[in-house]
């Protein structure tokens, strides 16, 4: 009586599949809301942080694209006595001789002046300001912007004014061309104020005056302390190496260069690092909500024994019912990074438009949620699956 | 379902036994079931009639003995075969009616097919017919908690035909009902048996037994009785007499309720 032809089994369509998981979750809406909501909060908090942390790191390559890397400095550094070492008066023009160079400038530190509001303020209290001589061609090279006033020129570099730097300005209180500071023993005008300089920080933080005034005036030796120049990109490099030898022919080891957009790269590639701990603290988060998907899983399949009886009687194969309970921890937390990946992404572009950054989610970010997301239901998946799929019919439908 | 070849028995158990540990609940059972019969399986609680309901439905196997369903050997098959072969022939009602909550009897139904491997559309279909053959075709939409008990289990029996399964079973389908519920239930059996669905109830309720033309009584894990097929069917191994030839002989006292179910 036996038929040459098994009974096969028919397979379950892909959307069959979704539908039976998808139909286990409807049932339990609360539960699933909370078990989903564990691993929401992990990968919300690892998209913003590596989002906010893309997004910092954007808005530092940004800027330095917009300042660009072809700064450099020239300054003193140590004699081989260990002494302060100084660059010769005739530096400045060795430089602006180099070929490539096509914009330079120099300042001058004097060490003996300050700079006070008004001269009953007691001289010791500087304020952090330093009083330098810079050259007319300092704005350029610096690509700087001059916020209040004017700049420095052919005229005013031999009168008593002073141009002051952002942060200089501020710790004066001095909002506007026209008043007067104290500086070296005398009145000088302030003529204009500048903008932020992100690459010359110390700019921000001086008072400036012309080199021939501050000779004059404020007992200057004429020797400049930096030497700021730009050539084009290409050449940075090539000028780097013979800057030393051409500011000081004699003792070029006293010489020392840098690159001052190196430390905005820094920063810029530090971006990233900085947040291993927030990152783990999602991860942490990942895993609580992956036990929670597991757990969930578990005790719907306890739940759900008289199901698995009945699925059995209509002809469910053991890897079916496998692959059921599989599709719902699957979409489970699949939810849970879908809602965890939409908040961090809008946290992202919150705090980053907050910041005037540009918002940076990272695909790669996004795609390792999805496939944290995809490890986090197949593993929480497997056991209650397994355990779902070993259930004896019977037994299940026994199941009071 | 059409077959090429014949096929005159769907059910055959030579000599079957099943032990759970100690405890022996079926000793040694024979029994055919030949297509378009409508028979009872009925004795007390207790006497092996749900564990002889398992082994035809092939949820499990004996300790000894042969099982044959449907003309196959359930020994040589493998558990993805057997499941495919329930999926295929067999259609089980339950005492518990099973059904998903809050979702419809139309997709209660059109889910009993899911292991069949149609399509979805067609297996709406296939369930809004069968939902029409219960009487329900008013209902598709409703949820199991607007439904009464009969209803139901008029839903549960519409998933187990849905798919023109070669035999249905159903272990106590009135078990969970009142008289008028359980009689709505039985008119329905007895509309598909006229049909030509054949149908094993398991019941320890002697009225029921005595509405079905074949009765089968077990009794510690034994056939104490067979009122023998009602369609001769070769080889059959009834010990009791020839049973009623018609399914629409009923005993008086099911006719009884069949009548109260009909007046409410
Ligand atoms: N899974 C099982 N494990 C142990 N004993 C069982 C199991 N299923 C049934 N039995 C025993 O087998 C006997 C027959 O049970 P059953 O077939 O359910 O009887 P009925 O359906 O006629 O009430 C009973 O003594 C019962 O306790
Ligand atoms: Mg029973």
């Amino acid at each position: 009586m036996t038929r040459d032809r098994r009974p096969a089994p028919a397979r379950l369509s892909p959307s069959d599949v979704l539908r039976v998981g998808a139909a286990g979750l409807r049932s339990r809406p609360a539960r699933v809301v909370l078990s989903a909501l564990g691993i929401a909060i992990g990968i919300a908090t690892m998209i913003a942080v590596i989002g906010i942390s893309s997004s910092s790191r954007e808005e530092l390559l940004r800027q330095l694209d917009r300042l660009g890397t072809n700064l450099l400095t020239v300054s003193p550094g140590q004699t081989v006595f260990g002494q302060d070492a100084e660059l010769p008066t005739g530096a400045l023009a060795m430089v602006e001789r180099i070929g490539p160079v096509y914009t330079a400038a120099a300042t001058g530190s004097v060490e003996k002046a300050t700079v006070r509001r008004t001269d009953r303020i007691p001289e010791a209290v500087t304020g952090g300001i330093a009083v330098q001589a810079a050259t007319t061609e300092l704005l350029t090279t610096l690509e700087g912007a001059v916020v209040r006033g004017t700049w420095l020129n052919a005229a005013t570099e031999r009168q008593p004014a002073v141009v002051l730097g952002a942060k200089a300005a501020e710790r004066l209180g001095i909002t506007r061309a026209g008043l007067q500071v104290w500086m070296g023993g005398r009145w000088f005008t302030v003529i204009g104020i500048l903008g932020p300089m992100p690459l010359a920080p110390e700019i921000e933080r001086s008072a400036l005056v012309g080199f021939p005034a501050a000779e004059e005036h404020l007992g200057f030796d004429g020797h400049p302390t930096t030497i700021y120049e730009r050539s084009s990109e290409e050449a940075v490099e090539a000028v780097r190496a013979v800057l030393p030898r051409t500011v000081s022919p004699e003792n070029p080891e006293e010489v020392e260069v840098s690159r001052p957009s190196d430390a905005l790269a820094a920063r810029a590639a530090a971006a990233g690092a900085f947040t291993n701990l927030l990152l783990g603290l999602g991860a942490v988060a990942l895993l609580v909500g992956g036990v929670g998907v597991a757990n969930t899983m578990v005790i719907s399949v306890l739940e759900r024994r008289r199901e698995i009886g009945l699925r059995r009687s209509l002809g469910a194969t053991r890897g079916q019912v496998r692959v059921q309970f599989l599709a719902e921890s699957l979409l489970l937390s699949a939810l849970g990074g879908v809602t965890g990946a939409v908040l961090g992404a809008l946290a992202t572009v919150g705090y980053a438009l907050s910041r005037d950054w540009p918002p940076v989610v990272p695909p790669w970010a996004i795609g390792g949620a999805v496939g944290a997301t995809l490890v986090i239901g197949t593993l929480a998946g497997i056991y209650p699956a397994m355990r779902a799929a070993r259930l004896s019919p019977t037994v299940a439908l026994a199941t009071a | 379902m059409s077959e090429p070849y014949s096929r005159p028995h769907v059910v055959e158990l030579r000599g079957v036994s099943k032990s759970y540990g100690g405890v022996r609940a079926l000793r040694g059972v024979d029994l055919t079931v030949a297509d378009g019969e409508l028979l009872a399986i009925v004795g007390p609680s207790g006497s092996g009639k749900s564990t002889m309901l398992h082994l035809i439905g092939t949820l499990d196997l004996p300790t000894s003995g042969d099982v044959h369903i449907a003309g196959h050997d359930v020994a040589t098959l493998s558990d993805r075969e057997l499941s495919a072969l329930r999926a295929r022939y067999l259609g089980f009602v339950f005492q518990q009616f099973h059904l998903a909550a809050g979702v419809s009897a139309l997709d209660n139904v059109a889910d009993g097919l899911l292991y069949t491997g149609t399509p979805l559309r067609v297996r709406r279909e296939r369930a809004a017919a069968a939902l029409e053959r219960v009487g329900l075709g008013h209902r598709l939409g409703h949820r199991p908690h607007q439904l009464s008990g009969g209803e139901q289990q008029r839903v549960a029996v519409a998933r187990a035909v849905a798919g023109g399964p070669s035999l249905l079973l159903a272990d106590e389908p009135t078990g969970n009902l009142d008289s008028a519920a359980g009689a709505e239930v039985l008119r329905v059996l007895g509309d598909l048996h006229a049909a030509g669905t054949t149908i094993a109830v398991i019941t320890h309720d002697m009225e029921i037994a005595e509405w079905c033309p074949r009765r089968v009584r077990v009794r510690d894990g034994l056939i104490v009785e067979d009122s023998g097929s009602g369609r001769a069917a070769p080889g059959g191994t009834g010990n009791g007499g020839p049973g009623r030839t018609a399914p629409a002989g009923r005993g008086g006292a099911v006719a009884a309720e069949l009548a109260k179910g009909a007046g409410e």
